[in-house]
């Protein structure tokens, strides 16, 4: 334990940039899965022929093991923090996507024709409709995916991108348990405050009238 | 007045939902049109705000043809309530009953007038309801938020579909009574589609009766019942309906007082109170006034016209009292 706190302060520069590297990864990652999901998941919402197939494809990517999903893009992009970020962001993909998709085809479809009915355009019922009744969902599908992005992160070490996972890999390598404790314990903890931190927005974003 | 000029709603596959239909809907009058599911009585009101669009013939409000007219504009012009209610759950009930009022871009002060007003035409108390979600409220209470909801943006016409169907047979009760009141203060053209032949004897000025997408009779709710086109309308109003209609005999207008009008003005002939609905039924044929005079102790207690008589005869029938 002696030796944890140890390698904690002796190494803690290492550990800090390391822990900045991985939530920059993990926030980059995110944010740019939700740019690309979030509105494809409402366009699929419009053309709904189309939207198996493309969160079939989503799926499929999830189902590709991290550590081989790098490995694939390795030769294609070389090594680097480019090469985890695009990883990152596939795996991001579709826990959004999904999400927003089944938060808006979930909407009771009398409110939308009621809207309709009165004289809402579509992106009237969009915006003031679909996209509050859905948004407990959508925020729940980013906050798996943030957990998830965390988790992988991990291995961006792989590609030579840094994070916690270096210091995991390290601490392997020589043999120095402290070390890798000093790697996992902070993936542990960013991913069960995200998690928190988002589940609480989760909630905060819940239209009033749904909670009663 | 809304007029249907041989409209046809032809399906992809061929089938079809309408078939050449010619109707007018007289301004200021309760329509209710009724039929079995699938006969096209939906689809039929639907293409009034252009939900629904006819493959052939024309439909016009007031004379003018809707088919040039922007169907978003078109449909804030008219009310529209529908089965399952449809009030959007993350709003007030303030912000859902002023939804017309805002995509017609009232000021605010007008908008919450409007919402103050309304509710209290349907008895809730803006004070306590205008802050409240619609899943605080009762099933009944938010079908009446449904209907003042159609009426935020002061529309001549009013569609409603099935409006009633999802309520528990009380809550219906006093929705029909409710909108039959509502009816006599905002002289609205109102389309009513229901499948229920008891709601739309009640409440219509006229029924248009559908099968198969066609109509197969229109009427006051007295003509279809006195005189029904054929056998299809004679089994939809019920021959039990119409029988018992004809046998009453034995019960008395004094039960029924509080069915019927307060106060007419006009003439009226005098009847007493004493006497058995079907009496009261052959002296206003028989009569050239619309209403009676009910004479309970030489005093005169209530007015009835024939919708009136109707009522009590339905409320009869069904054992309910009102």
């Amino acid at each position: 334990m002696r030796n944890f706190f140890d390698t904690l302060i002796n190494r803690q520069d290492m550990i800090i940039s390391a822990l900045l590297e991985h939530i920059y990864l993990s926030f980059v990652a995110v944010a740019i899965g939700i740019a690309i999901a979030l509105p494809l998941g409402i366009v699929i919402t419009r053309y709904r022929r189309y939207a198996e197939p493309i969160i079939g494809v989503t799926a499929v990517f999830q189902t590709i093991p991290s550590l081989a999903l790098f490995g694939f893009l390795v030769p294609i992009l070389g090594i680097g923090s480019p090469t985890a970020l695009i990883a990152l962001i596939i795996y991001a993909l579709l826990p959004i996507l999904r999400n927003t998709y089944a938060g808006i085809v979930g909407v009771d479809g009398s409110t939308i024709e009621a809207g309709r009915g009165m004289g809402m355009t579509r992106t009237q019922i969009l915006r003031q409709i679909e996209l509050p009744l859905a948004l407990p969902f959508i925020m729940a599908g980013i906050r798996t995916a943030t957990v998830l992005t965390v988790g992988i992160a991990t291995l961006a070490t792989f590609v030579g991108a840094g994070g916690l996972g270096d210091i995991i890999y390290r601490g392997l390598q020589s043999y120095n348990n402290a070390l890798v404790l000093a790697g996992a314990l902070p993936v542990a903890l960013l991913a069960i405050g995200f998690d928190q931190i988002l589940k609480w927005i989760e909630k905060r974003a819940t239209p009033k009238g749904l909670k009663t | 007045m809304i007029r249907f000029e041989n409209v046809t709603k032809r399906f992809p596959d061929g089938t079809e939902a309408l078939k050449d239909i010619s109707l007018v809907l007289p301004t200021h009058e309760l329509t209710a049109i009724i039929g079995p599911s699938g006969c096209g009585k939906t689809t039929l009101m639907k293409m009034i705000n252009k939900l629904e669009k006819p493959t052939d013939g024309s439909i016009y409000i007031d004379e003018k043809p809707i088919n040039g007219m922007d169907e978003v504009q078109l449909r804030r012009s008219i009310g529209y309530v529908i089965q399952r209610i449809g009030l959007f759950p993350h709003m007030t009930i303030s912000d859902n009953v002023a939804l017309v009022p805002k995509l017609l871009e009232w000021p605010k002060a007008k908008k919450e007038e409007r919402v103050r007003e309304l509710l209290q035409l349907v008895g809730l108390d803006p004070e306590i309801y205008m802050d409240r979600y619609p899943l605080e409220l009762s099933g009944g209470q938010q079908q009446r938020v449904g209907v003042v909801r159609a009426l935020a943006g002061d529309p001549n016409i009013v569609l409603m579909d099935e409006p009633f169907s999802a309520l528990d047979p009380i809550s219906r009760e006093q929705l029909q009574d409710e909108l039959r009141n509502l009816q006599q203060t905002i002289n609205k053209t109102i389309v009513f589609v229901t499948h229920d032949m008891d709601e739309a004897l009640k409440i219509a000025d006229s029924i248009i009766v559908m099968r198969d997408g066609q109509v197969e009779q229109t009427g006051t709710p007295q003509q279809l019942i006195d005189d029904p086109a054929n056998e299809f309308v004679r089994n939809f109003i019920g021959v039990e309906r119409i029988n018992q209609k004809r046998t009453f005999g034995e019960k008395r207008l004094m039960e029924f007082l509080n069915l019927f009008t307060r106060d007419w003005a006009g003439d009226a002939e005098n009847i007493s109170a004493d006497s058995t609905i079907e009496a009261a039924f052959t002296q206003l044929d028989n009569s050239n006034q619309d209403y009676l005079a009910i004479i309970e102790d030489e005093k005169v207690v209530a007015y009835a016209n024939d919708r009136d008589l109707l009522k009590a005869a339905l409320v009869k029938e069904s054992g309910v009292l009102v």
